[in-house]
């Protein structure tokens, strides 16, 4: 990585300079004032850049070297699911026959697209055992708050207005209480227990008549699944609830178990985790949600069905919660998810949540002697271990985060969950070799080691990126937000 | 099992299962009780090779009609626009695509400060103070722009014009009906917001105005007075726009918007049967600590040097959980870098050559239709879409005209009763001028056989 500041575009610019060929007008030019009332014509000029196709190019060649994804290094971000990205994904998404169409085309000359859409609803049935799923949201919280907004009226439907509650246990994604949230519920918090799992006495106490739903993810955050979860799905039904899987961890389960034979009632995935949409950078995602049958009459509209005539675009929902966003999802990705799942095959998927699981667990227990553990039973897809040890000797988990850029790595993701002390949450996916993970633990020994002998050195990590740590309190307390001309 | 993807080999697996210590894969997961354990495999269809896959699904792919060989007139929101190649050719660069969001900003510089420049692209755009790093699309953002409107003003009562896109005030409606807000259609009149009707129906209760700029109808909407409206009540002006319009349309931000979404697609976006697009929010100093999302500040390092980070996090659900001022987490970063490369490319006089392109060809159909003796309904200025009673069944026609190798305008009877034979018929600079000549014969021929037929 080159370290100096790469300018910003703005600061490339140089009035008469063109990036850009466009088709000549071929229709006669009038004055724009003869069309326009000059009050809505603009009289200051949008200050955008003005670069050569060259230069356009290296400067964003420049910040892409700037930048760390999946194929630069290994990028245990646990929660994340950083696994490959396959190419061929990008291949298919970009077929003119998927790429250039509108959503508003009549149906009859998008029948191929739709087939698509149906294939792979039918395949996300079968690995959550769900009764139907819609592929319409954005992203997992969109998924989250989707399905919530079903529940809602659900719960309305039968004259059950008095349900405003949703419980989420304090190591679950922040997505779970701010979706509630949007969706009109006021959140209640279950303890996680000693072993790091729900809480059965606290959920018992917090149950009731007023209970909407429970939003729990399995294996949950700590890569710990959910052992009593029969139990668990019991004690909500019992009371009238709906409950809800969070699929951020569905990585870890595939072919092993199903939510839907867990006694969950509806789902979202992440098609950009599990199923292999780039992350992008942020984004975009995509979020299906599963619904059992009796949430059915309340999907987003449209529905997609397959008549004897072909697919169709069902708006004839009168129970549906109405439109979560405009057309039918983010196509793009579910076309790459598709094309994943198409390259597994049954088999394949089932290896994935294998080798998921033991590279974790290989990490989990050469890190083990190192770090301090705080659950000790075999993890998942991911496991958390406490900066505790390192932080009597005064460096922070961020520390340690910091300390491994020098050696190339994204660091794990760090003090999430909430629950465990200076937390380091490592999910190395399946798509990594044995040579990878030993390399990395290596280097983590090598941190706390360091730790011991030398602290200064992890204290004052990163050494060789090209910025070292940032001002974050200056960035929030005198916020810069955009560029303006000096 | 060997595949591609899974790199560990027999070897491999024997050595880790001997540090975990347990014989074999399975003792890992007995912590799944039996009772629900899944036995078997998925019933799912087995895996293809590459080959065969590509081959699968480009012929899929071809059932479909796509644009690069059938003239489209179809726009209403989502649109074939010129997409510089370079756009591609950056967003395939694997160190952005691969990337998460940028939480170690150390080795994130390229990804914080791309998006820097689109939150300052954007904001130029729409006159706005700043603007976030992107939303779900243009629909979703502006239902955040009207959960926050509520929130700020602490009212419950959102009125939307008539003439905003239908499909987003659908949205708009059910994010509504979950924050308990009520949204009120406000009627149009000459195919833009009615402002009698509007002065009527705003009061103290209103926390915004909803417009969208150009609107549905390809009409331009006079901002200015819809602010002053809303403004006299203390609510706030929402306006939803297309920003390429706003190259050469006076920007919202002059107009006194205080909320300003839409959705950046016509830059460099495919239309990818609806999705992923790339929503934006641009709002004002003022709103700046309720806006949802990620937003890139700049600050510098331990050494001085100037750097980019995600700030303002307190907003947001990592933090805030329950009391987060949206739910949203992943958004559309790598799309809205595609915005970004497209405005670079286009640049301070692309934007306005194009834009100018769009509207003068817009307004060479509607001459051409009306000099073929349609009536074009709507008389204001316009801005890619024009409204044309076709006097026949739209869809009918569009049938006939997708056998001559063009996609029809959108039927406007499945949106607004009164516009029954009504096409939005949309025009931007990738349409010729013979490609519009040749809509507008093979229209004629269509309603002259057809109304024939009828007669």
């Amino acid at each position: 990585m080159h370290k100096d500041n790469q300018p910003l575009v703005f600061e490339l610019t140089k009035e008469g300079r063109t990036g850009y060929s466009l088709t000549p007008l071929d229709v006669p030019e009038v004055a724009l004032t003869d069309i326009l009332p000059t009050a809505f014509i603009r009289q200051e000029e949008a200050e955008l850049p003005e670069l050569s196709e060259l230069d356009l190019m290296r400067h964003y060649t420049a910040l892409s070297n700037r930048n760390h994804g999946v194929d630069s290094g290994f990028y245990p971000l646990g929660s994340c699911t950083m696994k490959y990205n396959p190419k061929i994904n990008e291949s298919v998404a970009r077929f003119p026959g998927f790429a250039h169409i509108h959503p508003l085309q009549d149906e009859s000359t998008v029948q191929g697209a739709m087939e698509l859409m149906y294939d792979l609803q039918e395949h996300l049935v079968e690995i959550t055992g769900m009764d139907e799923v819609t592929l319409q949201p954005a992203a997992g919280a969109h998924g989250e708050w989707t399905a919530l907004m079903m529940i809602r009226a659900f719960h309305e439907a039968n004259g059950d207005v008095q349900r405003t509650k949703v419980l989420v246990p304090d190591s679950a994604h922040g997505t779970n209480p701010a979706s509630a949230t949007v969706a009109g519920f006021d959140t209640v918090t279950i303890k996680t227990a000693e072993n790091g799992l729900v809480d059965l006495a606290d959920l018992r106490t917090k149950v009731g008549e007023d209970t909407a739903a429970l939003m729990l993810t399995n294996p949950n955050t700590l890569g710990l699944f959910e052992e009593d979860i029969l139990e668990i799905t019991d004690i909500i039904h019992s009371v009238g609830g709906k409950v809800y899987y969070d699929g951020a961890n569905l990585n870890a389960v595939m072919s092993k178990v199903r939510p839907g034979d867990m006694g969950f009632d509806c789902v979202h995935l992440n098609l950009h985790k599990t199923f292999t949409g780039p992350h992008g950078g942020g984004g975009p995602g995509s979020g299906p949600v599963g619904v059992k049958a009796d949430l059915i009459p309340y999907l987003p509209k449209p529905v997609l069905v397959k008549t004897a005539e072909g697919f169709h675009f069902d708006y004839n929902r009168p129970q549906s919660i109405g439109r979560v966003k405009p057309y039918y999802g983010n196509f793009g990705i579910n076309v790459r998810a598709y094309t994943y799942i198409r390259t597994m095959g049954p088999d394949g998927l089932k290896a994935v949540t294998e080798f998921a699981v033991l590279n974790a667990n290989y990490m989990m227990r050469r890190l083990e002697p190192y770090f301090e553990l705080p659950y000790k039973q075999h993890c998942k897809h991911e496991f958390v271990l406490s900066g505790s040890r390192q932080k009597k000797l005064g460096v922070r988990t961020l520390d340690i985060a910091k300390r491994l850029l020098d050696f190339g790595y994204h660091p794990p993701t760090t003090y999430f969950p909430l629950n465990v002390e200076e937390a380091l949450m490592i999910e190395p996916t399946e798509t990594e070799s044995k040579e990878t993970l030993d390399e990395f633990c290596d280097a983590m020994i090598q941190i706390a080691g360091e730790v011991e002998t030398n602290p200064e050195i992890v204290q004052e990590a990163p050494h060789t990126t090209v910025i070292n740590r940032l001002d974050e309190t200056r960035a929030a307390r005198t916020p810069i937000l955009r560029y303006t001309k000096a | 099992m060997k595949h591609r993807y899974l790199p560990m080999t027999e070897q491999d697996q024997k050595d880790m299962l001997d540090v975990i210590g347990v014989s074999s894969i399975d003792d890992l997961f007995a912590d799944i009780p039996e009772k629900v354990r899944f036995k078997g495999e998925y019933q799912i269809k087995a895996a293809k090779s590459e080959s065969a896959l590509l081959k699968e699904l480009s012929t899929l792919a071809k059932k479909n009609a796509n644009h690069d060989e059938y003239t489209s007139f179809l726009g209403a929101g989502v649109y074939d626009h010129y997409k510089p190649i370079v756009v591609d050719h950056v967003i395939s660069r694997s160190e952005f695509y691969t990337a998460y969001t940028p939480y170690q900003p150390e080795i994130s510089q390229g990804e914080l400060q791309a998006i820097f420049e689109y939150q300052t692209m954007i904001a130029e755009l729409t006159g706005m103070d700043l603007a976030n790093s992107s939303m779900y699309d243009g629909g979703t953002a502006l239902a955040e722009a009207g959960m926050l409107a509520a929130g700020h003003t602490r009212r419950k009562k959102i009125l939307v014009s008539e003439a905003v896109h239908p499909i987003s005030k659908d949205v708009v409606t059910t994010y509504a009906y979950g924050q308990s807000i009520e949204v009120i259609s406000v009627p149009m009149k000459d195919g833009v917001t009615d402002l009698e009707a509007l002065q009527a129906l705003i009061d103290e209760d209103t926390a915004a105005v909803m417009v969208q700029y150009p609107n549905f109808y390809g009409q331009i909407e006079d901002v200015a007075k819809i602010s002053d409206m809303v403004h006299a009540v203390k609510g706030l002006s929402i306006v939803s726009s297309n920003p390429l319009a706003l190259a050469i349309l006076t920007p919202p931000g002059k107009q006194g918007a205080d909320i300003t979404v839409g959705d950046a697609q016509p830059f460099g976006i495919s239309e990818a049967f609806g999705g992923p697009h790339c929503g934006y929010f641009a709002t004002t100093t003022k709103l700046m600590r309720k806006i949802p999302g990620r937003i890139v500040g700049e600050t510098v390092d331990q050494e001085g040097r100037r750097g980019y980070v995600l700030t303002l996090q307190a907003r947001e659900q990592h933090i805030r959980r329950e009391k987060a001022t949206s739910n949203i987490c992943s958004n559309q970063a790598l799309n809205a870098l595609a915005a970004s490369v497209a405005m670079t490319a286009l640049g301070k006089k692309g934007v306005q050559e194009m834009a100018t392109q769009n509207i003068m060809k817009t307004h060479y159909a509607k001459q051409a239709f009306e000099k073929a003796g349609y009536t074009v309904t709507y008389q204001g200025s316009h801005f890619n879409e024009i409204v044309v009673d076709t006097t026949i069944d739209v869809t009918l026609l569009n049938k006939e005209l997708f056998k001559q190798g063009m996609i029809g305008g959108l039927d406007l009877a499945a949106y607004n009763a009164d516009l029954a034979n009504h096409s939005l018929i949309c025009v931007t600079e990738q349409r010729s001028k013979e490609e519009i000549d040749a809509l507008i014969t093979a229209t004629s021929a269509i309603v002259e056989e057809m109304g024939a037929h009828h007669a």
